[in-house]
């Protein structure tokens, strides 16, 4: 900012000399010798599927909610959770539609928020 | 205060949509402080989204009654499952289900439900005589008062949290550089937003708590999806015996949770979490029989469990007074006042005062609530605890999105979410505490508004922030907090006693 000392740099800037100092004095005090250490679920098959599918489902959603509509994507990635944390078909089918719908009818109509309806734009109430 | 604004605020809380609202939000409370893995923040973030849509008084009122009846719940899978339901009731999950084992499990609960109503009570009875006497004081307030307040309240985050203070500093200083991104500086130019619209309006706090308070949570459970849960038999009837016996043998125990629980919830940055590991910890070394802690004592139980009750209601005064927060849950809570039009500061008293005396009425109400509902919450403990991870961790995520979507309709909150839920659980696990990111985003622009502000008007002079008598003493209040863990490690060194120390 022209005319004006404390510009808007001034602040970030502080806070990155900050950052650097706690930087450089945690890896002094380090005393690991190993870079990354793994958690001990790494060992559990369901742990990991769970975590990644939960990561994966998320982006899934952000990339496909717009095109495919919420209804399908939510019922996607609510079926592939609960199979892959173990549920059974016969509790994951109607949790995850029954999840759905509720979510979807109170968000959409009680509280109005525009969830997209993708392709089924032609069906949307 | 005169009787018309109370008689008005009454007329608000007794109306039939608010008493449903808290009586909902109180099952909601209950059940998420029962479960273990959700915590009663992340109940305040996913409730956010549901109170956009409500008028002031209940979407507040809804938090409050939640939040408590949450603290409360944390209790019940500490007797049953060896595990804290709300990260509150950690500090004697141990001693809880010790009592469990002992068969004095229906006692361990009576004690966490009926000292979680008398701190709750302390608690609110403190806020509602100090906020609007320090709104008083507050009003006298300029730009180099509120820079130390803010100061003050971001390093009290950073050294009482559990761990190494310098791994707070790292989280604190993350969550400023969150707050600095976007338009909304002092000079409003863009900074990191590349270009992006939707960065250019600033960083949305909401889906970036939903991230780090609910979805961090879920990936914590997720990743413990295999340890099974074991239930501890325990035959619970009238969780009510004994304890106006408790209440006569430990009164100076009682006063003395509720006390230092209110104190630290209203220390920015700290919560009913270690508001409960500091009281149980005074009630072993004050105790007359230290020996029998851990060993399933009820003393511990009863100074903790009325500490973080006391100090949820403690953590709205900074929040009220000064629009800073005295912990997590009241940090998401700012958001909501400013979107209600309460704007928090200590005006709040002349503009919103029938809202503000609502507010007070629903936070007797919620612990009062607590008494009847926490018995059925305790007596269907059982039921609660059955409840499947692996269909409720799903349903839970599912809200989240559409939580973090509903803050501005747009993908962008979801996907924003997900990259502090990952930030947030990979914190956690490495020993970096979460709240005080989590202050330094809520207070970043106010920080550096208040700061920018007082070296424009002291043209770079450092000295002005000390010329004003209040802003001087607080300056010099901040400086000597600040040097405490400076001294203590020297100390430390000097004497040749290893620092760090390990982490529970």
């Amino acid at each position: 900012m022209p005319g004006q000392k404390f510009g808007p740099a001034w602040f970030p800037g502080l806070i990155a000399v900050g950052l650097i100092l706690c930087g450089v004095l945690l890896a002094a005090r380090s005393q690991r010798d190993v870079l990354v250490a793994f958690p001990d679920w790494i060992r559990s098959a369901r742990a990991v599927t769970g975590v990644v599918s939960v990561v994966a489902g998320l982006l899934f959603y952000v990339l496909a909610a717009d095109w495919l509509g919420f209804y399908l994507t939510a019922l996607a990635i609510q079926i592939v959770w609960m199979r892959v944390l173990g549920a059974s078909w016969r509790l994951t089918l109607p949790v995850a539609v029954i999840a759905t719908v509720v979510i979807h009818l109170s968000f959409y109509k009680l509280l109005r928020i525009p969830l997209p309806w993708g392709i089924f734009e032609r069906f949307a109430f | 205060m005169t009787s018309a604004i109370l008689s008005q605020a009454l007329a608000q809380v007794l109306d039939p949509y608010v008493l449903w609202v808290i009586f909902g939000s109180a099952l909601f409370g209950l059940f998420v402080g029962a479960v273990p893995g959700l915590t009663a923040t992340m109940a305040t973030a996913l409730l956010v989204p549901v109170t956009f849509f409500m008028p002031p008084v209940p979407a507040i009122a809804s938090i409050v009654t939640a939040t408590a009846m949450a603290i409360f719940a944390g209790d019940i899978p500490s007797c049953f499952l060896r595990m804290p339901g709300t990260p509150a009731s950690a500090a004697y999950t141990d001693e809880a289900y010790a009592m469990t084992k002992k068969g004095q499990g229906e006692t361990a609960l009576g004690a966490g439900l009926v000292f979680s109503v008398i701190g709750g009570l302390f608690g609110t009875a403190v806020l509602i005589v100090a906020a609007p006497a320090l709104a008083e004081v507050a009003l006298k307030f300029s730009s180099y008062e509120y820079f130390w307040l803010v100061i003050l309240g971001l390093s009290s985050a950073v050294f009482l949290a559990i761990g190494n203070p310098l791994k707070g500093v790292v989280s604190l200083l993350l969550g400023l550089l969150v707050s600095s991104v976007g338009l909304d500086n002092p000079a409003g130019h863009p900074r990191f937003t590349f270009g992006n619209a939707e960065l250019a309006g600033g960083l949305t706090l909401i889906p970036i708590m939903i991230g780090m308070f609910a979805v961090s949570e879920i990936l914590r459970g997720v990743a413990a999806i295999d340890k099974p849960w074991e239930m501890a038999q325990a035959k619970v009837g009238n969780v009510f015996r004994g304890m106006w016996g408790l209440t006569k043998k430990y009164p100076l125990q009682t006063l003395r949770g509720s006390v230092l629980g209110t104190a630290i919830g209203a220390l920015p940055g700290a919560g009913a979490d270690i508001a409960a590991w500091m009281s149980y910890a005074m009630s072993k070394k004050f105790s007359r029989e230290p020996e029998k802690f851990g060993t399933g004592h009820v003393e511990g139980i009863i100074e903790a469990g009325a500490s973080n009750n006391s100090a949820l209601a403690g953590a709205w005064i900074p929040a009220l007074v000064f629009g800073i927060p005295g912990d997590s849950i009241t940090a998401i809570v700012i958001g909501v006042l400013y979107i209600k039009g309460l704007n928090p500061g200590p005006t709040i008293f002349m503009n919103n005062a029938v809202a503000l005396y609502a507010i007070f009425i629903v936070f007797i109400l919620a612990n009062l609530l607590m008494i009847p509902l926490g018995v059925a919450a305790i007596k269907s403990a059982k039921q609660m605890l059955r409840a499947p991870r692996e269909l409720l961790l799903p349903v839970i995520l599912l809200f989240c999105i559409v939580g973090s979507f509903a803050i501005n309709n747009s993908s962008f909150g979801v996907l924003l979410m997900l990259a502090f839920g990952i930030v947030g659980y990979l914190m956690e696990e490495n020993g970096f505490p979460v709240a005080p990111a989590i202050l330094g985003m809520v207070l970043g622009a106010m920080l550096e508004e208040n700061f920018i502000s007082s070296m424009i008007k002291a043209d770079g002079r450092l000295i002005a922030f000390f010329e004003r008598p209040i802003a001087g003493g607080l300056g010099i209040l901040t400086l000597m907090v600040l040097s405490v863990p400076l001294i203590k490690a020297f100390f430390r060194t000097s004497m040749g006693v290893p620092g760090g120390g390990a982490r529970q």
